[in-house]
């Protein structure tokens, strides 16, 4: 196998300049397509990380129907404190799931005494929806950041609504919101922070205490709109939301009907799409790098053999087997791919290491400055580097086998 | 038993829906250890014989046993080991390798057909060199050596591996007249030295007269057998 190598490390050299052409397509291929993998991917994740941690939570849990009506935020879809103890109990059984934050959520007018604007509002326990939503309090760009998010009596709102009722923090508002039954009923607020609005659903929702929505909504129970899940690992989050699923359709009505649903974040926001996007153009560029390897290892194998066809009758006709005459020509293919892949690994590394330290940032929606910090798992690079070098082997298949099916004559005639 | 028997052999190529034969029904017999030449004007046969002699090619009909192997029983795979194992080529464009040294080339069948061990391969290599007179250019390259040297480089390599038959088509073609005829010398000394048979074509009348035993083809049929200038 060494001689083999040897020999074709030796022809690949002797074509210097198509070599070097060739490796060069190799190299801006790789590096292409791990830079691609690299920006996209942390834009990914920080835009998947961005929702979950500071709006969505990593799955949630409602009441059936409750996410088809979840524009109008109804209140009759409100999980009663029967079923929030059950899903409670499925989350405690779940060695994957971190924390959790139930929340009420409802629509209803926000009031600053001169004028009145419709709210969103989520109310909270602050300690567990900070626990589960960790990226929450980092939003808050006015207000006390220190303590809780928000104490009772106490409103966050959310910037855009801030600015357009030009409402500031330590001012008193008022929320009226309608109950259940159609009642309305109103509470004052004193500001306590203004939030950056982030993409996605609930992104733009003031925030209260849970004991002051349920004041002001009057409920007689604990009711709950939904229960917002953190796990502990983020890449179990499918099998995790499976199994919750699959406990928590086992609550059923009287009737025997689930009256439970379980959605990961990726159910809920439109990001989703925009996630599957990404990972699409990333399919889409590994496949143009397989093209890349593909034709330009096999054009070059193509040439080789062409040029070298006396030499191929030569060998054969002094015994060389056909597997070995078969075994040189992979060879160079698997030369080319190796070397292109490991001098494109390492230069997309010095690329990402350097993008890394210029540190460029860029705004997305209404999120300014986001820094771009480009990171690659050694899985992705592992299976990139498999790809090219497998596919430079399988672009050598055809000419070596052509190689080595020549017939000795005719490849010795050859001008 | 001779090393190589032909009886009614013919080779009968296909152009288009034309048969054009190239061997019409010839018989001989090679004894071992001698120096033979196949002569006559291109086109008489000489190199498909040769080619079939090599194992290269397969007769269309009668039998050819090399080394008391018919080969028209052998496929492409077990023809290559034949070769490899009994049969050393020395070929009219030298046909090294351009990528290996001198060394390389003659170490190449014992490295990639026969798969010598390294020092054996080694004492054996540079044995064939100092036999050839090319111990001082091991390390040069084709492109870096003479027509002459080429060619008995190509001689090396096609004994390295001890064969006991060794083919060359028009070996002499490429080379000026006093290197041809050093080339041939050199082939008969191996032959003396190692007692390998030499079969070798040729069209240039200057030459032929080098051989032991010359078979005269013309249009693909065997004319004259001689030995030693005496018709057998």
């Amino acid at each position: 196998m060494f001689d083999i190598l040897g020999i074709a490390s030796r022809n690949l050299l002797r074509y210097r300049r198509r070599t070097t052409l060739t490796l060069l397509l190799i190299v801006i291929g790789m590096v292409a397509v791990l830079l691609f993998i690299a920006v996209a991917g942390s834009f990914r994740a920080m835009m998947v990380g961005q929702i979950t941690d500071s709006v969505l939570g990593h799955l949630q849990v409602h009441r059936k129907g409750y996410v088809a009506s979840i524009d109008n935020l109804p209140l009759n879809l409100n999980m009663k404190p029967q079923m929030v103890a059950k899903v409670e109990d499925a989350l405690q059984a779940n060695p994957a799931v971190e924390t959790w934050s139930p929340r009420v959520k409802f629509g209803g007018m926000f009031s600053n005494f001169a004028e009145t604007t419709s709210i969103r509002v989520n109310g909270i326990d602050p300690a567990r929806e900070a626990a589960t939503t960790p990226l929450l309090p980092g939003r808050m760009i006015e207000g006390d950041k220190s303590g809780a998010l928000v104490g009772r009596g106490q409103i966050v709102i959310p910037l855009l609504l801030a600015r357009g009722m030009k409402t500031k923090v330590g001012d008193t508002v008022v929320v009226v919101a309608t109950n259940r039954d159609g009642s309305v009923n109103g509470k004052t607020f004193v500001v306590r922070g203004i939030l950056e609005s982030v993409t996605g659903p609930g992104g733009r929702d003031g925030y209260v205490h849970i004991d002051d929505a349920r004041e002001l909504l009057r409920m007689n129970e604990a009711e709950v709109s939904e229960i917002a899940v953190r796990l502990k690992d983020f890449s179990r989050l499918d099998r995790t939301t499976g199994q919750i699923r699959a406990v928590l359709e086992g609550v059923t009505s009287k009737e025997g009907k689930p009256v439970l649903e379980t959605h990961s974040w990726a159910d809920l926001s439109p990001f989703a799409n925009l996630a599957r996007m990404i990972d699409l153009m990333t399919l889409f560029i590994k496949v143009v790098l397989v093209s890349i390897v593909l034709v330009s290892v096999m054009n070059v194998m193509i040439m080789a053999v062409f040029e070298r066809i006396r030499e191929i009758g030569t060998i054969a006709a002094i015994g060389t087997p056909p597997s070995r005459i078969l075994s040189l020509f992979l060879a160079e293919g698997l030369m080319l791919g190796l070397v292109g892949t490991v001098a494109g690994t390492l230069l997309s590394l010095v690329a990402i290491f350097g993008i890394n330290l210029w540190s460029p940032t860029f705004n997305f929606g209404q999120q300014q400055n986001l820094v771009m910090a480009p990171t690659i798992a050694g899985g992705d690079v592992l299976t990139i580097a498999a790809l090219v070098v497998i596919v430079a082997i399988v672009a050598s298949l055809q000419p070596a086998w052509k190689a080595s099916r020549m017939d000795p004559i005719t490849a010795l005639r050859h001008v | 038993m001779s090393l190589v028997q032909a009886s009614n052999l013919t080779k009968t190529y296909r152009v288009g829906d034309i048969d054009v034969p190239a061997i019409k029904g010839i018989d001989f017999a090679i004894e071992a250890s001698s120096f033979v030449a196949f002569v006559g004007p291109s086109g008489s046969g000489k190199s498909t014989l040769l080619n079939m002699v090599g194992c290269l090619d397969h007769p269309s009909s009668g039998t050819l046993k090399v080394l008391d192997t018919d080969i028209a029983t052998l496929d492409r795979r077990a023809a290559a080991r034949f070769r490899g194992e009994h049969i050393g080529f020395v070929f009219q464009d030298f046909n090294l390798i351009p990528v290996l040294t001198v060394f390389e080339n003659v170490e190449y069948p014992l490295r990639m057909v026969q798969e010598w061990p390294a020092a054996k391969r080694r004492e054996q290599v540079l044995r064939m060199l100092d036999a050839v007179g090319m111990s001082d250019q091991a390390d040069k390259r084709p492109d870096q050596i003479s027509g002459g040297q080429k060619q008995r480089v190509a001689v090396a390599r096609a004994l390295v591996s001890q064969p006991k038959l060794v083919l060359a088509d028009e070996p002499t073609a490429n080379l000026d007249h006093d290197t041809a005829y050093r080339i041939l010398e050199l082939m008969k000394k191996m032959r003396d030295e190692f007692g390998t048979t030499f079969i070798f074509s040729t069209h240039d009348p200057k030459i032929m007269g080098e051989a032991e035993v010359t078979f005269t083809l013309e249009d693909g049929r065997l004319m004259t057998n001689s030995n030693g200038g005496r018709h057998v």
